[in-house]
């Protein structure tokens, strides 16, 4: 299908932004990567009168590591984020997501800002963020503010963000001694998660601890699966603490079903991915 | 209402000005303005891989992209990269092992594969399936086209170490 009719503008500037926002209010829409957006629009599920292209901005790209924090620019492509030496040594977690998100061809114009901000509840970066402790800026003509990942994905696609804000870094602190892994299951390479999981913790002595089990496709939003974690708090991989955080996943997982598996079927996807990720980490 | 904008290009090597309505993808865009028509219209929501296009040196879909985010920049269809010859043994090898059947993929499959191969000359089948993966093809079940990109690779990695 064909997009319906809309006015594009390409501000240079985050002030002429916030003009154009105000102006339109609802009617307006960020464009950055268009790779959620575009689909959309061509199958006529959204219908704005106005595109704003954010791609022209300044200062909204690339990736950075400075004081022991990792700044990803909103406009930042995954193409980058996948194949960012910083992010491999820093974040491996990010480097594990990313092959997940489509494929190549979308890789190259999708952002991370785009991703973030759409909140998708099966897509991967949130469900990292939320992992990972991110903190999210976001601009507005008062100024920028902080929001911590776990405030900031609210439900179903929606966000902290207000009107006439916009997303312009997400925020990661570095620190030694943690690991990471990202699992998903799919049908198929690049569709949908069925579930996902982004596991970071830290393991020392053996023990685990600070264990945080984000999960996606499990919710309308990113979920953290406290219970599971906290069943192995201080205590070392095997198959006691292992089977006690999949049990545990009970308490923190409710996952919907969809057309393919039941609620009790990703449940289960849940567990298998959690022995993985213990075992990854552990290892 | 008119919404169009002025939008230059340098298509397949040329400089291209037009004005386009903000609605068109790049793909509607080269076929139904530019009369390119290898690039083709398939699922227009990204999912199928048959738009794929060159932007600026990376491969996109060309239905995920509006045809006025293109000023300014460098884009590059299957009609330009076969004139300069720079997917001959790529065709070449699809041709030999009949890694097509009614071509409605193959300009995409092509792109696709050809990024694969420059990025990761050692690529494997599974580096292939993978790198495809984003490109539907209805006919030939995929192993020929894996084939005919596996045959290119391992001849550049010969004609490599010669």
């Amino acid at each position: 299908m064909k997009a319906p009719s809309f006015a594009y503008a390409k501000p240079s500037t985050l002030a002429e932004v916030y003009d154009l926002l105000e102006r339109h209010g609802d009617e307006a829409k960020l464009l950055a990567g268009g790779q959620s957006l575009i689909a959309t629009l061509n199958l006529r599920l959204s219908s704005p009168e106005l595109l704003i292209d954010i791609t022209g901005l300044h200062g909204l790209s690339g990736i950075k590591a400075e004081k022991g924090v990792l700044r990803i620019g909103a406009l930042t492509t995954h193409s980058e984020v996948e194949h960012s030496p910083v992010i491999a040594v820093h974040l491996p977690l990010l480097a594990q997501a990313v092959p997940h998100i489509a494929h190549a061809a979308i890789r190259n114009a999708g952002t991370f800002g785009g991703s973030v901000a759409l909140a998708d509840p099966a897509s991967e970066y949130p469900a990292c963020c939320l992992a990972l402790d991110a903190q999210l800026v976001i601009a507005g003509r008062k100024g920028e503010r902080r929001v911590a990942a776990r405030d900031f994905f609210k439900g179903l696609y929606d966000t902290d963000l207000k009107p006439g804000e916009v997303l312009v870094a997400g925020e990661f602190k570095l620190a030694a001694g943690y690991r990471s892994s990202f699992l998903e299951i799919a049908r198929r390479h690049g569709d949908y998660a069925i579930i996902g999981l982004a596991a970071h913790g830290k393991v020392a002595a053996g023990k685990f601890s600070d264990l945080r089990l984000a999960f996606l496709g499990a919710g309308g939003k990113p979920v953290l699966a406290k219970a599971a974690a906290a069943a192995i708090e201080d205590k070392a991989y095997g198959p006691d603490s292992v089977a006690a955080v999949q049990a545990a996943l009970a308490g923190d997982l409710d996952p919907p079903a969809d057309l393919y598996s039941s609620s009790a079927t990703k449940l289960h996807l849940a567990r298998v991915l959690t022995g993985r990720a213990l075992a990854a980490l552990a290892a | 209402m008119d919404h169009s904008v002025e939008t230059t290009l340098i298509l397949n090597g040329m400089r291209v000005s037009r004005w386009i309505e903000p609605r068109v993808h790049l793909t509607d865009f080269l076929r139904e303005e530019m009369g390119l028509t290898g690039s083709r219209v398939g699922c227009e929501h990204g999912a199928c891989g048959a738009c794929t296009v060159r932007v600026e040196g990376k491969i996109v879909r060309g239905c995920l992209m509006l045809a006025v985010q293109a000023n300014g920049k460098r884009v590059d269809t299957i009609e330009g990269l076969s004139d300069s010859g720079e997917l001959a043994q790529l065709q070449q090898a699809f041709h030999e092992r009949n890694a097509l059947q009614c071509g409605f993929c193959t300009p995409g499959m092509l792109l696709a594969a050809q990024d694969l191969i420059t990025q990761k000359p050692d690529a494997g089948r599974e580096d292939i399936r993978a790198h495809l993966s984003g490109n539907y093809c209805r006919c030939t079940g995929y192993q020929a086209i894996v084939d005919a990109v596996e045959a290119v690779l391992a001849a550049r990695r010969i004609r490599g170490r010669a």
